[in-house]
């Protein structure tokens, strides 16, 4: 203690004989620190006056606090009671900094810090303060998003400083959403002008407030909030039915991707491959151990396993041709079994080499998110990218098919295999070739999958059936088939959901395929002419 | 009786005594451990062996207990569950185990419980389940639903004031126990059946689109919202994302979730979660000497400093502690005594109280509800004031309120009917 005070003594004559600055900058420190501590000690409910103090302190440095706090790393020592930000918090040492000069104060275990305590109430709190900050800075795109964050926060405060901020704002797309958080505001005070600005608004958040407004005791209120909500209500269907058809798109693209490889092996070559499934996730695994050899870099390693991908699974395509399948050739039942041994062994593999535990494979910037059409409409970015990687990897392999030599020689061996070989194919090279592009473009499903999906030793199992479903359903042999079948079933999936719940909507999916089955037993699009014999 | 004699007979019964000590000393406790090492619940079994093995060590290393060290037996069940019967058989009639630590899912215990109960085998089941189930041969360590999902509904109700409820959960006997429990819970409390929507997926489910849309379309009509989770395992991974995606933060609508620990959030990236909220009855945050020394040791066991602990991790340590006290209370490893021993006895938990086994073979748990953090770990936001002892039969569900169990003598039974005075009510009801 005393040590302290001699420090502080110390401090305050120092201060003296460098003459002011230091001593404003002592007396900033010493509030700064005051503040600090009162928000360490600080129940959740005195937190929000604390922090608003803060905000209005005009400290440069309040924006970081506020920040560190919202994100759970203000910790303050115990031992020393200094209040400081984690900049690391992963394991059980943790690095921080002061918080009052940023000086780096090196790791320190995790019991001798105490975390300030912050939840959601908090969070939205800190948010509210900050944007309010940023309404005012000159990137419009913040300023937006500031916006954003305060519909439906706004107070009476807030709604002056909005009033007074609305004729500067230069920006129509803030203005408007400005004019929102003002209505929004106004509304629930019982204006009903507000209800004319809202009307024709598709964000959540006023559709909430008029909702509320239409259940109000002002009959005169409830009436026009109604009527705005049914005109509002009108435009919404037509975004539905959007919205519907892009997660069918979607989902069926997923599908799609994880079929085409089965439509190669099983479609083409005839070969039921149970292991397929496991295939996709050596993708996986590969996008992840790239990930791994990148840390830091998560797009670039994306980009680099989608070769990678391809050609770990390509080659384990090959091991299991040569090891088993060519062995089996022409009998189905057996090829059935020991594929699905291999799967089983390919799971506990990763098991026990990686981990029984899922991996993290972490989305890049631009992929996470989601692009909005317009308030109620807004397509995911990840699914996006899914959907054109299917549409790629699909033009790839129908061009390999069609206008290689590969392409010319895998059909013939499959159309008559002895007939190739008399005409001087190799058909042993031209199988192996087959299986391994097969393969090859399941690992590429694992690397896209591994985006939307988790990366674990189940991975492949949880496609394996629908991949089945789809190539049989689009008709053996038949890769437009399979584009065609993966997204009816995505769409018909995602139409049902909503109306009778996932598990049921799988069932009619499936339950309808066997009916078409007994209808049409070649599928969507039957080999034709001599193939279709086999 | 001459003296000669006397000392003869004296000798004898020391002699036999000590010969007896000698075998026991060499004759190990057994423990069996019953987890899957493979299959799908590898994922969240494997942990909690190596804790089991771990626990084992360490009390080795002290001594043992009863002057006798122990020895685990483990056994891998691969997820399979008609082979966790078989298994629990091997362990208790050719290994001839005294303990079996061990299950996970629901329906792997409703698989070995006739086993147990028939062999008269002892088992510790460490993970938050249904209730509505009381055995005299198991010990639930794990939460009752009244230790996790109604105090978890409580919070949201009253310190976040929402209004609206989602029950969603993947389609098995637990979301289902638990939502139905949630649902009369909710209703009795004066939440419209319109402000309710349920929904169930299947296992590992993995496409959310149309249903987080449907959620937030649930969520806009001007009530607070809030999502109750009993979804299983990975598949609540997609789901946050998709959360995420369409962005869904955790203020506008929270998930608090029962089955996301420490250890699922160890295979994702925690960026879209940050908010979200768990109920559990430890977190690995919890600051605590106990909770911090146990971390310790299970890092240093694992090799691994990423190595994470969870609440049926603390449940197995606290079921470990408790048999360790059972048995030198009892004095011996025989069932009966072990069981009659073993209600009563308190230990220390991980976050700074004690779990004490109540008759009904539940135990008293603290309720902690956590936001999840950027970092994998939860943030503690609430706890209740002191802990809850579990309710093996909720008050929730028509088929059960009046069910009580006490397995103490002279009761001793698992599903007493207060209202008919009878043991055996109608015991199977709810969970049907």
């Amino acid at each position: 203690m005393s040590i302290f005070r001699l420090l502080a003594g110390l401090m305050f004559v120092w201060s003296l004989a460098l003459g002011s600055p230091v001593v404003t900058a002592q007396v900033q420190d010493d509030a700064a620190q005051a503040l600090l501590q009162r928000l360490v000690e600080a129940s959740n409910a005195e937190k929000a006056d604390v922090l608003k103090k803060i905000s209005e302190s005009g400290d440069e440095r309040a924006r970081g606090w506020l920040e560190a706090f919202a994100n759970g790393k203000l910790a303050s020592v115990k031992s020393t009671g200094a209040t400081v930000i984690v900049v690391n918090n992963v394991g059980r040492n943790w690095q921080i900094t002061s918080a009052l000069n940023g000086e780096d104060l090196g790791e320190v275990s995790r019991r001798e810090l105490k975390t300030v305590r912050v939840n959601n109430t908090l969070r939205s709190e800190v948010d509210g303060i900050l944007s309010v900050i940023d309404l005012t800075v000159p990137n419009p795109e913040i300023r937006l998003a500031a916006a954003r964050n305060l519909l439906g926060e706004v107070d009476s405060v807030l709604a002056g400083q909005i009033e007074q901020r609305l004729p500067e704002e230069n920006s129509p797309a803030v203005r408007d959403m400005l004019s929102i958080a003002l209505a929004i505001f106004q509304l629930e005070q019982g204006d009903i002008d507000a209800v004319e600005v809202l009307s024709g608004s598709l964000n959540s958040q006023a559709r909430a407030a008029l909702n509320n407004a239409s259940n109000s005791d002002d009959p005169a209120l409830a009436a026009a909030a109604g009527k705005a909500l049914d005109s509002i209500e009108q435009k919404l269907k037509m975004n539905r039915v959007a919205e519907t058809l892009y997660f069918g798109l979607s989902l069926g693209s997923v599908l799609v991707l994880a079929a085409i490889g089965l439509a190669i092996t099983f479609g083409v070559m005839g070969v039921i491959n149970m292991a397929h499934g496991e295939l996709i996730m050596l993708g996986a695994y590969t996008t992840w151990g790239m990930q791994q050899l990148f840390p830091g870099q998560p797009g670039l390693a994306l980009i680099l396993s989608i070769p990678a991908g391809f050609l770990v699974a390509a080659l384990a395509g090959i091991a299991i041709e040569r090891s088993v399948i060519q062995y089996l050739k022409g009998r189905p039942l057996e090829t059935l079994l020991a594929t699905f041994g291999i799967s089983l062994i390919l799971q506990q593999l990763v098991r026990t080499l990686v981990s029984p535990l899922n991996r993290s494979v972490v989305t890049p910037e631009w992929m996470s998110g989601s692009i909005m059409v317009n308030e109620a409409l807004s397509l995911t970015l990840n699914r996006l990218y899914v959907i054109g990687f299917a549409l790629v990897v699909f033009a790839g392999l129908m061009l390999i098919m069609r206008k290689t030599r590969l392409g010319l020689e895998v059909r013939a061996v499959t159309q008559n295999r002895t007939m190739a070989r008399s005409m001087g194919i190799k058909a042993t090279k031209v199988d192996i070739l087959t299986f391994a592009l097969g393969s090859g473009v399941a690992g590429l499903a694992g690397v896209a999958l591994s985006q939307i999906t988790n990366v674990g030793p189940n991975l492949g199992q949880n496609y394996i059936i629908d991949s089945f479903m789809v190539v049989v359903f689009g008709g053996v042999g038949n890769l437009w088939g399979t584009l065609v079948a993966g997204l009816t079933l995505g769409t018909i999936n995602q139409v049902l959901e909503p109306w009778v719940g996932a598990v049921l909507a799988k069932i009619m999916v499936l339950v309808m395929i066997i009916l078409f089955i007994q209808k049409r037993p070649k599928g969507l699009f039957p080999q034709k002419g001599r193939a279709a014999e086999g | 009786m001459s003296i000669k004699k006397h000392v003869k007979l004296g000798l004898s019964a020391l002699a036999l005594s000590v010969s007896f000590h000698a075998m026991a000393a060499e004759d190990p406790i057994k423990v069996g451990v019953l987890h899957s090492l493979s299959g799908t619940m590898a994922i969240s079994e494997t942990a909690l062996k190596d804790t089991m093995l771990m626990l084992i060590e360490k009390q080795n290393e002290a001594g043992g207990v009863l002057g006798r060290k122990l020895e685990p037996v483990v056994v891998d069940p691969a997820s399979n569950w008609p082979l966790f019967a078989e298994k629990a058989r091997e362990l208790l009639e050719k290994e001839k185990v005294d303990v079996i630590f061990g299950n996970w899912t629901s329906v792997s215990r409703k698989s070995v419980l006739p086993v147990v109960e028939e062999l008269n085998g002892l088992l510790f089941y460490p993970v938050q389940y249904e209730g509505e189930e009381s055995s005299e041969n198991v010990f639930y360590t794990g939460a009752a639903p009244n230790q996790q999902a109604i105090p978890a509904v409580d919070y949201l109700m009253n310190d976040i004031g929402v209004e609206r409820w989602v029950l969603a959960g993947t389609d098995y006997v637990y979301p289902r126990t638990t939502n139905k429990i949630l649902e009369t819970y909710l209703k009795d409390k004066g939440v419209a059946a319109s402000d309710i929507m349920v929904n169930y997926t299947p296992f590992g489910h993995s496409d959310w689109q149309s249903i987080v849309s449907d959620i937030k379309k649930f969520g806009s009509a001007g009530k607070k919202t809030a999502v109750v989770s009993t979804i299983n395992g990975d598949a609540n991974v997609p789901f946050y994302r998709e959360l995420g995606n369409q962005g869904i933060s955790a203020s506008d609508i929270p998930v608090v979730a029962f089955s996301v620990g420490e250890q699922e959030l160890a295979g994702i990236d925690t960026g879209p979660l940050v908010g979200h909220l768990a109920a559990w009855n430890y977190f690995m945050s919890v600051d605590n000497d106990d909770n911090y020394e146990f971390i310790d040791a299970w890092v240093d066991y694992k090799g691994d400093e990423k190595a994470v602990t969870n609440d049926p991790m603390e449940a197995h340590y606290i079921g470990f502690n408790m048999y360790v006290e059972a048995l030198k209370k009892a004095g011996t490893t025989d069932v009966e005594a072990v069981k009659d021993a073993i209600i009563g006895v308190s230990v220390p938990n991980l976050t700074g109280g004690y779990a004490t086994m109540m008759p009904n073979h539940h135990i008293t748990k603290p309720v902690l509800i956590g936001e999840i953090q950027d970092n994998g770990q939860f943030s503690v936001v609430w706890e209740t004031p002191s802990t809850v002892a579990g309710d093996a039969w909720s008050d929730f569900l028509p088929g059960s309120k009046d069910l009580i169990s006490d397995w103490r003598a002279p009761m001793s039974c698992g599903n007493f009917n207060v209202v008919t005075g009878k043991c055996g009510g109608s015991a199977d009801a709810a969970t049907n």
